[in-house]
């Protein structure tokens, strides 16, 4: 009796054996749930405009999916079966910390992915991290073109396109609709987003707009800076029409107050690449007549159009949260849909419930239909989104209490980003060859 | 001719702004050699709370104006409420502490009343500017201006006044400055030092929430606006010595004026000159350019 109990012993601990050396190859258990990490800001001046209305539609489309309420195609429950957990997170607090965060996320809290990030500059400083740590991780609203153009990553996606696709959509509508504009400024904030946002409207302007003359003092405040004064003085004795601005955040809605009291818009054209929350926060407040975009099929520029996903996204958000939903709310809920949809199809193509490697192979180079549109991930190795990036012009509507946005015009993306490979400012910089604009 | 006049106008109002938001620290460090990092969290809870009631007040249909009165208002219960409990709660327990002690002990509340605001504002903004939409605007050489940013340099001037009238030509700047120049000789005299340490703490309290108060019809009042002010008022107080009122107007002055010329002249160096001049500050004088003297113990 003992020693048959010794050989089934045996026998279990070298099956125990085994299984863990094959585990990393072999078949995976199915799970009942994931955990995974939701990265935004949920504090600080980034909160209210971009990190809480982003965390909100992610979590309105996780509990969507997980209760099999989604609209098809996304209608069947769970990710490959199983059950979102969100485990949510603040991005304050500088890169440091989230680096940090993030490597709590993985190797302490042992999260299945990672979702999120709205700053640049967090998702330079935890994309080297992620890769290291071989940690599924799908960048959200985060626009600087360097993630993909200056790194290979494996385990790195992102379902946000990058802002050089704003910037040459911005030059394009400002050719169509003020292509008599004689001068055009800036003002950025000073670090990635800002500096990159200004280089590649300006190259962009120099290829559609070329007689425009570019301004010698464009402006580059801190970011957060919160008093513009000075900077609208410089704009206002600029003789610049055109003032281009990337500004988001607390900044855009400050900027917008301090000078409309100073009939700064009377006279000046302003463009807003991703100002477009101030326009729900500031209400009759923000200037009618601004060009204003929002980084793609998403936010108030689609607020109206039809279709089943959209219409769910918008009633169910308004329903839930009392509020419009905003670009940042689709652009979290968009990167749920990705790991939704590559979730499945690794699950369908292996007959199991995936590994990490089964899931970023189904994601790589994924076309996948959002709630108003459309992303491929063509770029960065099929790592990196495209899509159409649209802008239109702001009015208040007295009748419905509303603001709205008309005139508006999305161009493609064969039109507005570079071929696989090319560097975005290189490909500005030579002309932008092979743009079907 | 146009763009000097702007760059001094634009100085001048971001000088009024800096010290505005900067004497008070200025003012507790004077008398109770505190370095106060909490002071972001007034100047922070001041436009919280100036906001919230100016948008309040404006929902119930009070004319525009009352805004002022709000302001004023907001500061005052700000300084007085969280001044005062800070004093008591905190600061009384540690005056026998090393300095660096009660930094740090400042630097908790900082931290703590950053969170209370997202507790009870939330994430999203306010925003309060009616009292700017009624003082509308004035042009002045070709550029134009919204008055109520003039109007801060009006404040910015009477606060000043109001603190060299008080520490001059008063009873109680005496006693202030029996303090400062030793408590101990204070407390021989017989001078109430714990009440002159509450009233000065209340009263900085209350210029850092007037300025974050007075600020706020020009911002989006939103989380973290706190943090920014206390790294430029520490400059501000650095370069003019700390503890020193004047000290305070001379180095608000210099960052404004450098920093208007960099915008409008090189806009890349906008931060680089505010801290430049720090840095040479702290080479040549490391007091700070008008550092009270300091009592010779024997």
């Amino acid at each position: 009796m003992h020693s048959m109990f010794n050989r089934v012993h045996r026998l279990a601990l070298g099956l125990g054996v085994l299984a863990t050396a094959l585990g990393p190859y072999g078949a995976v258990t199915a799970k009942d749930s994931i955990d995974v990490g939701v990265v935004a800001f949920l504090s600080g001046p980034a909160a209210g405009p971009f990190g809480v209305p982003g965390k909100n539609g992610a979590e309105l489309v996780i509990d969507a999916i997980n209760a099999g309420t989604l609209p098809a195609p996304y209608d069947t429950a769970g990710f490959a079966g199983a059950t979102l957990n969100p485990i949510h997170i603040d991005e304050s607090g500088g890169n440091a910390k989230q680096v940090a965060e993030y490597r709590n996320l993985v190797e302490k809290q042992g999260v299945d992915a990672v979702i999120g990030y709205i700053s640049s500059g967090t998702c330079l400083a935890v994309t080297p991290v992620a890769e290291e740590l071989k940690k599924l991780t799908i960048l959200s609203v985060c626009g600087t073109p360097r993630i993909f153009e200056d790194g290979d990553w494996t385990h790195i996606f992102r379902t946000q396109a990058h802002a050089v696709g704003d910037s040459i959509a911005a030059a394009l509508y400002v050719r169509d609709n003020f292509g008599d504009v004689a001068g055009y400024t800036g003002i950025n904030q000073n670090y990635a987003w800002g500096q990159d946002s200004w280089k590649s409207f300006s190259l962009a302007m120099g290829h559609f707009v070329p007689k425009a003359e570019v301004s010698s003092t464009p402006q580059f405040p801190k970011i957060f800076a919160g008093q513009y004064g000075t900077e609208i003085s410089t704009l206002a004795l600029d003789d610049a029409e055109l003032v281009h601005s990337s500004f988001w955040d607390g900044d855009i809605e400050a900027f917008v107050v301090q000078a409309k009291v100073r009939g700064f818009f009377d006279n000046k054209q302003f463009l807003s690449t991703v100002g477009a929350s101030a326009i729900d926060s500031l209400g009759s407040e923000f200037p009618d007549g601004t060009i204003i975009g929002t980084r793609g099929e998403i936010g108030i520029l689609v607020r109206e159009k039809s279709g089943p996903l959209n219409t769910w996204f918008v009633n169910a958000y308004r329903e839930r949260y009392g509020a419009w939903p905003l670009g940042p709310s689709y652009q979290y809920a968009q990167a749920v849909l990705a790991l939704k949809i590559a979730m499945d199809k690794a699950a369908r193509d292996h007959g199991g419930f995936p590994t990490q490697d089964q899931v970023i192979a189904a994601m790589k180079g994924l076309s996948f239909e959002t709630f108003a549109g459309r992303i491929e991930l063509a770029l960065g190795n099929g790592h990196q989104a495209v899509h159409p990036v649209g802008y239109g012009i702001t009015r208040w509507n007295d009748e419905t209490g509303e603001p709205e946005v008309t005139n508006i015009t999305f161009y493609p993306s064969k039109c507005i980003y570079p071929p696989a490979g090319k560097p975005s400012l290189d490909w500005l910089a030579e002309g932008m060859p092979g743009s079907d604009c | 001719m146009q763009t000097i006049v702007a760059v001094l106008i634009d100085g001048l109002s971001y000088s009024s702004y800096l010290f505005i938001v900067s004497v008070g620290l200025t003012i507790i460090f004077g008398v109770m050699k505190i370095l106060n990092v909490a002071h972001g969290s007034f100047y922070a809870w001041g436009a919280y709370a100036a906001a919230y009631f100016i948008g309040l007040f404006h929902g119930m249909g009070f004319p525009h104006w009352f805004g002022f009165v709000l302001i004023a208002v907001s500061a005052v219960a700000v300084g007085a409420i969280i001044g005062l409990a800070i004093e008591r709660i905190i600061l009384r327990k540690m005056y026998e502490h090393e300095e660096v002690h009660i930094l740090l002990a400042t630097f908790g509340v900082f931290l703590i009343l950053e969170d209370v605001i997202l507790l009870v504002f939330g994430v999203n903004p306010y925003f309060a500017y009616q009292p700017m939409a009624l003082l509308g605007s004035v042009k002045i050489a070709g550029v134009t201006r919204d008055v109520y940013s003039l109007t801060l340099i009006g404040l910015a001037i009477v606060i000043a006044l109001a603190c060299w009238l008080c520490l001059a030509r008063s009873k109680w700047g005496k006693i202030l400055k029996v303090v400062i120049f030793d408590r101990e000789i204070g407390l021989a005299m017989g001078i109430n030092v714990n009440a002159v340490y509450v009233y000065t703490f209340v009263a900085g309290a209350m210029l850092g929430a007037l300025g974050g108060a007075a600020i706020a019809p020009t911002l989006s009042v939103s989380p973290g606006i706190g943090i920014d002010v206390i790294v430029l008022s520490f400059a501000v107080v650095v370069i003019g010595g700390m503890g020193s009122i004047a000290g305070a107007i001379i180095g608000a002055l210099m960052v404004g004026l450098l920093r208007a010329t960099a915008v409008h002249f090189v806009p890349e160096l906008e931060l680089f000159v505010i801290f430049a001049v720090m840095a040479a500050v702290l080479m040549v004088r490391p007091e700070g350019l008008f550092a009270p003297a300091r009592a010779r113990r024997i």
